[in-house]
């Protein structure tokens, strides 16, 4: 115990004593995921007295720990457990946004989403259109952990973000990295639309990076250009960005030249930027975890052959998981891992 | 009346308890619990039933020994006068769905009292969440008649801007929450937005209306343990009135109706006789002052018939006899009840009511001519308010649609 309490002591004077900034001066501190989206909420609560956090279990921290700490900070009846029930969960958070305030509200998994699914497309999405803007929950925002972490099979693991793309009136969005988690959430809380939050929950531990300490919001409906090249486009969201800049090394050491966009808003996506590194590349490939037919691939692939078709110069690709419900003991096999991505830059490049 | 009121529960768990318990009692995770050794499988259908609280019979006269309700001879013509209001514009609108004027229309014919009673209990800041048959709560509010007819006609004065069905009114200024089509999603929501108000600790609760068809759906459930465990002020407001179009309440539930239910959420409770517009208002004062009190839900399962059809694209006589629907017409009115409560204290007669009835069509339909001669909403408010401000897709997809207009005038011009 005094061990552990003398390490803690002297790496915390480490911090103290050399604080970092990062390349624009901003003050920043080694978060992981759960840490940054844990941060965000502090803050947006901070800032703005009407906002509440609940689901279930979020009372003791939460199961990843996205919560530890806030109702200590904030009390019981800021931030506390909900029964279990995520249908119950969603009608309460519109119906609290309705009347002006900021409803934080956690489904524990997505794959556990769908009973809020009416709630959320029929009533959420669509509250300010069918109202006549007389009323509106703009102030709602859905967290939930999604996609592949090595063993959760067809219910742990799911990256269920195409069926709400498909819903005029909410936004989508999936951060690939701790500082854009951050910044995303608060924009995301902020943001006078009703929004479905989507954290890579593989990322929340593993995922580290340097993240501003302070208040700061990246902008919906951006995407991010994160590695830039001429040879082919990769679009990507969540943890498929950091798989697909791994193929993109691989393609480096064969020359070839990547850039990857990461989307980080799926709805509305960022058109302008795609379009503009297709003209440039000529050559699109998109990757995400989930299932081929009718994936949101499909969606960006169907507009950029609209509107860039005489600049592609070999047919779209697609690297997804396959037509199936998420596997156990093959999810190795399933997920749409670096080869794979890369055997489709090869393909693009060798049209 | 206070003891009619709450003796029902008390009176189930004296029953359970004697029936079987010890005397001592056992740990279990959610306390100490009474015990008994014998496997007694209780039948909750042997408990008794939950009572109807009523004040007036349906002659009109206050039940023998109550006492006289405290209402004066302008606060009952008003009433009155509301719940006529409502007759006539469900009989108009009705028959103007019918000759094609408007596209659909839903009537409340039967629940008039539930309206006017529960509506005349409630404070405006009151945020109210309803299911889709309660113009006369909106209408008691100040809505006027005008406002109904723009709603219903989709005209350019609609302030829903002509994209929902008829009858999917909604009012910030009088906090009645628009009209969505999907059944028992207000529920809920009604929660949160109470919640809202305790955090803020407002004088003023969230009250929810719903069916008792509509109390069969997820939503139902997940409200009422939600409203329980979070202390919410607020009262729901079931309208058992005996179908959800066809499907009569024998096919809807097995239970004592909808009250039985708030003892599996430990809430509190209240059955009433909904033809009874001072017991309904009563009830509802009750509720509401025990909501705000306490900071907790209260259920108020309010008992009445469905006298027209569910809409107007469905026929009721083919799934129940014409005779079921003239006696509750007949001897359960729950205006016809009322206005004989006003007779026998002389406020009232044949002829002014037939003048005031007169006065009232006459109001509906000039709201109606009105409202049919106004122009649609301008095509771009399509592409309003899907978000807060407009993304640049639909600001895409709006442009396409305008070429494609000025291509084919013809096929879009607008026919009256």
């Amino acid at each position: 115990m005094a061990l552990v309490s003398r390490f803690v002591r002297s790496s915390r004077q480490a911090v103290a004593v050399s604080k970092r900034f990062n390349s624009t001066g901003l003050e920043t501190k080694r978060m992981n995921l759960f840490t940054a989206v844990n941060d965000a909420m502090r803050i947006a609560m901070e800032t703005d007295d009407s906002a509440i956090l609940f689901g279930e279990d979020v009372g003791f921290g939460g199961v990843f720990r996205c919560s530890v700490g806030l109702q200590e900070k904030f009390g019981k009846h800021r931030v506390f457990n909900t029964p279990l029930c995520e249908q119950g969960i969603a009608g309460f958070a519109i119906g609290y946004a309705s009347m002006g305030k900021t409803a934080i509200a956690e489904i524990q998994f997505a794959d556990y989403i769908f009973p809020a699914f009416d709630q959320i497309v029929n009533e959420a999405a669509k509250f300010r259109f069918r109202s006549g803007n007389e009323f509106n929950c703009g102030g709602l925002t859905f967290r939930t952990p999604c996609g592949a972490v090595g063993h959760g099979a067809l219910y742990h693991s799911q990256s269920p973000e195409a069926y709400f793309c498909h819903t005029p009136g909410l936004v989508v969005v999936m951060p690939s990295c701790p500082s854009d988690a951050k910044g995303l959430l608060l924009s995301s809380i902020r943001s006078p639309d009703p929004v479905v939050f989507f954290e890579p929950k593989a990322l929340y531990r593993a995922a580290v990076e340097e993240v501003p300490v302070g208040d700061y919001m990246v902008p919906l409906g951006k995407a991010k250009v994160t590695r830039e090249g001429t040879d082919v486009t990769i679009v990507a969201w969540g943890n498929q960005v950091n798989v697909a800049a791994k193929a993109a090394d691989m393609a480096a050491e064969q020359g070839i030249s990547v850039e990857i966009i990461d989307l980080r808003t799926l709805l509305p996506w960022d058109t302008e930027t795609v379009f503009n590194s297709v003209i440039k590349t000529g050559k699109l490939i998109i990757t995400h975890e989930a299932p081929k037919t009718g994936g949101y691939a499909a969606e960006i692939s169907a507009a950029v052959t609209e509107e860039c078709f005489l600049n592609l110069e070999t047919p779209i690709q697609r690297v997804t998981g396959y037509d199936t419900p998420f596997p156990l003991v093959h999810e190795k096999y399933y997920v749409p891992d670096q080869t794979k991505i890369f055997e489709a830059i090869k393909k693009a490049v060798n049209f | 009346m206070r003891k009619v009121l709450f003796s029902a529960p008390r009176v189930l768990a004296r029953r359970l308890s004697t029936a079987t318990a010890t005397g001592s009692t056992i740990t279990t995770a959610i306390g100490p619990l009474p015990v008994t050794h014998s496997a007694n499988i209780v039948n909750t259908l042997d408990w008794p039933k939950w009572p109807v609280f009523r004040v007036m019979e349906p002659s009109g006269k206050i039940v023998e020994g109550v006492p006289e309700p405290q209402i004066s001879e302008e606060e009952a013509l008003k009433m009155y006068q509301m719940m006529v209001r409502i007759q006539n514009l469900d009989d108009i609108f009705y028959n103007a769905q019918r000759q094609g004027r408007i596209s659909f229309y839903m009537q409340a014919n039967g629940e008039e009292a539930i309206h006017i009673g529960s509506a005349a209990a409630l404070s405006p800041n009151d945020m109210v969440f309803a299911q889709y048959r309660e113009q006369g709560v909106l209408l008691w509010r100040g809505f006027t008649l005008q406002q109904t007819a723009d709603q219903c006609f989709s005209n350019e004065s609609d302030r829903g801007k002509g994209r929902q069905m008829p009858v999917h009114y909604g009012s910030r200024a009088l906090n009645y929450q628009t009209i969505s089509s999907p059944l028992a999603t207000q529920i809920p929501q009604a929660v949160g937005a109470a919640y809202a108000k305790k955090l803020l600790k407002e004088d003023s609760i969230s009250i929810c209306y719903f069916g008792e068809g509509a109390a069969s759906e997820g939503d139902f459930h997940a409200a009422l343990n939600f409203a329980s465990t979070l202390d919410v002020p607020m009262v729901f407001f079931c309208r058992n009135n005996g179908y959800a179009i066809s499907t009569p309440v024998a096919d809807q539930f097995r239970g004592d109706g909808i009250a039985s239910r708030a003892a599996g959420y430990g809430m509190h409770a209240i059955r009433v006789d909904g033809n009874d517009l001072f017991a309904v208002k009563a009830a509802t004062e009750a509720a509401r002052k025990l909501a705000l009190e306490k900071s907790v839900p209260v259920l108020i399962e309010a008992m009445s018939y469905r006298q027209g059809h569910h809409s107007t694209s469905d026929d009721s006589t083919r799934y129940r006899s014409s005779e079921e629907i003239k006696m509750w017409q007949d001897e359960q009115d729950p205006v016809d009840r009322f206005r004989k409560y006003m007779e026998s204290k002389g406020w009232w007669n044949a002829e002014q009511d037939a003048a005031l009835r007169d006065k009232e069509r006459s109001a509906v339909l000039h709201a109606m001519e009105t409202a049919e001669q106004k122009a649609k909403p301008a095509l771009p408010l399509m592409f309003v308010d899907v978000y807060n401000e407009k993304p640049h897709h639909i600001v895409k997809q709006e442009q396409e649609l305008l070429e494609h207009i000025s291509k084919y005038p013809d096929q879009y011009a607008d026919h009256h």
